[in-house]
């Protein structure tokens, strides 16, 4: 039961193969069996969900079950969940329990799913390895020895494990699809703006965006078409139609121009990830489509720009976190100075604490026309190239990540390292632009991602790439040897 | 502060910038409501609190009643404006940034015009109006070593109106913080309670030599919440300040309090110790895009706006400039004069009926509103009940100074003019034969001053029509008196 889809097991549930409760239970057995190796969830909610469960099976029974209804999830813990823990990964707010549901969450309970918990991550998402959560690292599935990615290492890992079909996640410069590629699992990042940010703990307010971790690009489609739309509570979200993401998923390739950026085929790229990708263009190729060349000059400057620009809002997104309201507050404080210290102080870990300071200097004055206002400007020139390219091709191509996995600890010592490797993902951010990560393959064992990027709102376009995809491979259903059981 | 010898040697440059809290019912990035004095953190929801995960939403109407105002001082209204973030920390203020507009806010230069003491008109250029959020407040009394923090006004609109360093005096700035109060009143975009906090300004003010073309160094004088004390504020502060230069010292450039306790101001921090508020455009909001029809739809829902009414009430009713400015200081009071002056006759107010309610309005009934601490929207005289009173002075039914007498009764009891005047036999006596006996009687029984008159002190003619209205109770018109009194004198 637990290797399947959330399509199949929609399926199942409908045809009454197995209750909501049963896999429910199920899927809470299996979590709490892997948290010792794993460490994906940071909070298991199992009695509201043996609620939500029964209440489910008397829907489905009494034939008014929406498509999702009695559907497991688990929910990124960024995401407010009204009266459960929501930490972002962060001694700060180890005990903050939210009194509202994010967007999200509240319209996949609409929806009929039913939560979990909520997944580990990198501390305010800050990370590219889960190891800068409070909570400890997670480890990937493929391999225990491995990092499995972040910010949304737990999301992916959870799912690559089979502990649930689909977990949500963000994206601010790749943390949905860096850790979904090392996991070997299916990641999407909508649009900038497609999926509300209300209620999801802001890293960095103009590049995060809300996604999803699943098995199949079939199983994001069901899920984005729950979680997108216009929100009223935010200003940044847009208000444009939301498409059935399913209605196109069998499209034909045929005649798909793809642009192959030309810049993600640099001197860092592992060979064997490059390997990897280059087997699944050709895939692409027999599927219909032709394969371009594409440039996008500007692209190699997106690190860079990106630890301009999101250090620089996350100073300003955390200053919240001062022990006056919520979250942690220092003992004893003597005065108010101490207070703030104090508390952040002892709240924030070293990551959050290095983009804070890396945030502040570059936003001071004196410094920030040349810092951030320039970041500003080249961020311009990468949404340029992609847009320039776009006009000439339908969806984009690279690998997701330079290298598979890593060691844990590899590069903690290292936050530049440790930065480059999100070098191919960043640029989806800088131009809000929808992206999606699928595996295509294995290098020395670990789990390769293709990454596929589109023009503003093309999800179902890429939804549709990749599902072909997976309909002609495998890649997706290979369950790590040491879950398979 | 002792002497100030030279004084005259040196100018005064006052730059004012003004908070007007936007009379909006929400706040301008949250639902919840702006009444004034709920209890501690009743109308703070998430988004006040600066909950994790909230994200602000623009309040349209607050931007409507920026532009607003920005087309009643004729400035251009920006087709694009931003919000930024203004960065630092402070218990009161709960996101740990201020959500304002820094480069680009949304009223652009325009002026306003003033009156000074030699009538005198002066233009003062405003700068800037841009839209922010108002902090909440820190409470001290009552929580013995610890702070409250009540956070229902953190969210409140502001429209903060930033002027040139234009005004030469305390009382120029005075001037104009009036004169800015009045409009926002009259846009009914502002409620002006300066008590409440609703409307106060910051005072930049430096002096330099007469003549000079630089600036001084300015001191910036923080949160002052009443006419009165920008006046006193202002010129404690240029006395300060020319005391030092004057002594050999340098005025430093920081920000003051002023102590309306002491009456003096001090430093709060000094530009060394200034925050860097590390502005940057808010990522959570989309520019505020503004368009033509947008601009028409509110220049058409404008008011007559203060100077234009002066004008017309000087113009159309022959009132002095003087009379005409202190009528239009409200909306409510030029509405009251006007239905005043319209109901004397019930039909398009003389000259002389417009001049008498004026007088009444701005004299006795400003002088009772005043005594009882009313707006003049709370007077229990009605605008046609004061009108009944002026005319029975019109049509000599009454004079000017048992209308005092009667009014006084009116506002007291609430009775109507014409009522009064019957129940108590005030109709003035304009029959010719009774005024004239009454003057032969006098005349009969003051000899002396008669002799004393007729050998030349012409004086004493106030003793006789005092007299005279002594025997009339007052009722005797007072022009038949004059005239006839004379002749009689005369012999």
């Amino acid at each position: 039961m637990f290797t399947k889809t959330l399509a199949e097991l929609a399926r199942g549930l409908r045809g009454k193969e197995f209750s909501s409760v049963e896999l429910t239970r199920a899927l809470l057995q299996r979590i709490d069996a892997s948290q010792s190796v794993l460490n994906s969830v940071i909070s298991v909610t199992a009695d509201s969900a043996m609620a939500a469960a029964a209440a489910a099976d008397g829907q489905i029974a009494a034939g008014t079950a929406k498509p999702l209804t009695g559907l497991p999830l688990l929910h990124k813990d960024i995401f407010c969940t009204e009266g459960v823990r929501t930490t972002c990964g962060s001694r700060m707010l180890e005990n903050f329990i939210s009194p509202y549901d994010a967007t999200v969450v509240a319209k996949l309970r609409q929806a009929g799913m039913i939560m979990l918990g909520k997944t580990n991550m990198d501390e305010f998402a800050m990370g590219s390895s889960n190891e800068t959560s409070f909570f400890g690292p997670v480890t990937n599935p493929w391999n225990a020895a491995m990092v499995p990615g972040g910010s949304s290492g737990g999301s992916a890992a959870a799912v690559a494990a089979r502990l649930c079909p689909v977990a949500t996640a963000t994206d601010t410069g790749g943390s949905i699809r860096q850790p979904a590629a090392l996991c070997g699992v299916t990641g999407l990042k909508p649009t900038y703006g497609r999926v509300s940010r209300y209620g999801m703990i802001a890293f960095a307010s103009s590049l995060d965006q809300a996604g999803v971790i699943s098995l199949t690009a079939e199983d994001a489609a069901l899920i984005l078409n729950a979680m997108a739309g216009f929100d009223p509570r935010d200003s940044t979200s847009v208000d444009e139609r939301v498409p059935d993401y399913t209605a196109t998923l069998g499209d034909s390739l045929a005649g798909l121009r793809i642009g192959v950026i030309r810049e993600f085929f640099d001197a860092g790229l592992d060979a064997g990830v490059g390997a990897a990708v280059r087997a699944a263009l050709a895939a692409y190729e027999k599927l219909g489509a032709t394969l371009v060349d594409v440039d996008l000059p500007a692209l190699p400057l997106s690190v860079p720009t990106y630890y301009v620009v999101a250090p620089a809002e996350a100073s300003s997104n955390l200053a919240r976190f001062d022990g006056v309201r919520f979250g942690h507050r220092c003992k004893d404080p003597v005065n108010l100075e101490d207070l703030y210290k104090r508390s952040r102080g002892e709240g924030f870990g070293a990551e959050v604490k290095r983009r804070i300071m890396t945030g502040t200097y570059v936003l001071s004055a004196g410094y920030y026309d040349a810092y951030y206002l320039k970041a500003q400007q080249v961020r311009q020139l990468i949404a340029q190239d992609f847009a320039r390219a776009f006009a000439d091709v339908d969806v984009l191509m690279g690998p997701t990540t330079p290298t598979p996995a890593f060691g844990l600890g590899a590069k903690t010592a290292d936050p530049i390292t440790m930065y480059l490797n999100d070098i191919y993902t960043i640029g989806a951010n800088m131009a809000g632009l929808p992206a999606v990560s699928i595996p295509c393959g294995f290098a020395a064992d670990l789990p390769v991602g293709l990454q596929i990027i589109g023009a503003h709102f093309a999800e179902a376009k890429l939804l549709n790439v990749a599902h072909q995809y997976q309909l002609a491979t495998d890649w997706h259903s290979r369950v790590p040897p040491a879950w398979a059981a | 502060m002792s002497t100030n010898a030279g004084t005259n040697d040196w100018e005064t440059v006052i730059g004012l910038e003004i908070h007007a809290q936007l009379a909006t019912r929400s706040k301008i990035f949250s639902a919840s409501a702006t009444a004034y004095g709920a209890s501690p953190n009743a109308q703070a929801n998430l988004v006040d609190l600066g909950y994790p995960g909230v994200l602000p939403v623009l309040n349209g109407e607050a931007v409507r009643m920026a532009v607003k105002f920005g087309l009643a001082v004729g400035a251009e209204i920006a087709p694009r404006s931003v919000f930024a973030r203004k960065n630092y920390f402070y218990p009161d203020l709960p996101k740990g940034y201020q959500i304002s507009q820094f480069e680009l806010p949304v009223v652009g230069k325009g002026a306003l015009d003033i009156v000074l003491d030699d009538g005198e008109r002066k233009r003062i250029g405003i700068t800037r109006a841009h839209l922010e959020e108002d902090a909440g407040k820190s409470l001290h009394e009552g929580l013995g070593k610890l702070t409250g923090i009540d956070l229902n006004r953190a969210g409140t609109p502001l429209v903060e109106i930033v002027s040139e360093p234009d005004m030469r005096s305390a009382k120029e700035a005075v001037a104009y913080l009036k004169k800015v109060h009045t409009l926002v009143r009259y846009l009914e975009i502002c409620d002006g309670n300066m008590q409440e906090g609703s409307f106060r300004c910051d005072a930049n003010v430096s002096v330099r030599k007469r003549g000079a073309s630089a600036f001084g160094t300015r001191a910036e004088i923080k949160n002052i919440n009443s006419f009165r004390y920008v006046e006193k504020a202002i010129n404690y502060e240029v006395a300060r300040q020319i005391d030092l230069l004057e002594s050999g010292g340098k005025v430093v450039q920081e920000t003051r309090l002023y102590d309306p306790d002491k009456g003096e101001t001090r430093s709060m921090r000094s530009k060394e110790e200034a925050n860097d508020y590390r502005y940057f455009p808010d990522p959570d909001l989309l520019p505020l895009v503004i368009d033509a029809a947008f601009i028409e739809q509110v220049r058409a829902s404008l008011p007559e706006l203060p100077d234009d009414k002066a004008a017309r009430f000087s113009r159309d009713y022959g009132l002095s400039d003087y009379d005409a400015g202190v009528l239009t200081a409200s909306r409510d009071l030029a509405d009251y004069f006007e239905a005043t002056a319209a109901a004397v006759a019930n039909a398009p107010p003389s000259p002389d009926h417009a001049k008498l309610a004026a007088n009444w309005v701005s004299g006795a009934l400003a002088a009772a509103l005043n005594a009882n601490n009313l707006e003049i929207a709370a007077s229990k005289m009605t605008s046609a009940s004061l009108a009944g009173l002026l005319r029975r002075i019109a049509d000599n039914t009454i004079s000017g100074k048992i209308a005092k007498d009667v009014f006084e009764d009116m506002w007291a009891t609430g009775n109507e003019a014409d009522a009064i005047i019957e129940s108590r036999g005030l109709r003035q006596i304009t029959d010719t034969g009774a005024i004239e006996r009454a003057i032969d009687e006098v005349i009969a029984n003051s000899p002396n001053q008669l002799a004393d008159y007729r050998g030349g002190k012409d004086k004493l003619f106030g003793y006789f029509v005092g007299q005279v209205m002594k025997a009339t109770a007052g009722k005797a018109n007072p022009a038949q008196l004059n005239e006839l009194l004379k002749k009689k004198l005369a012999g």
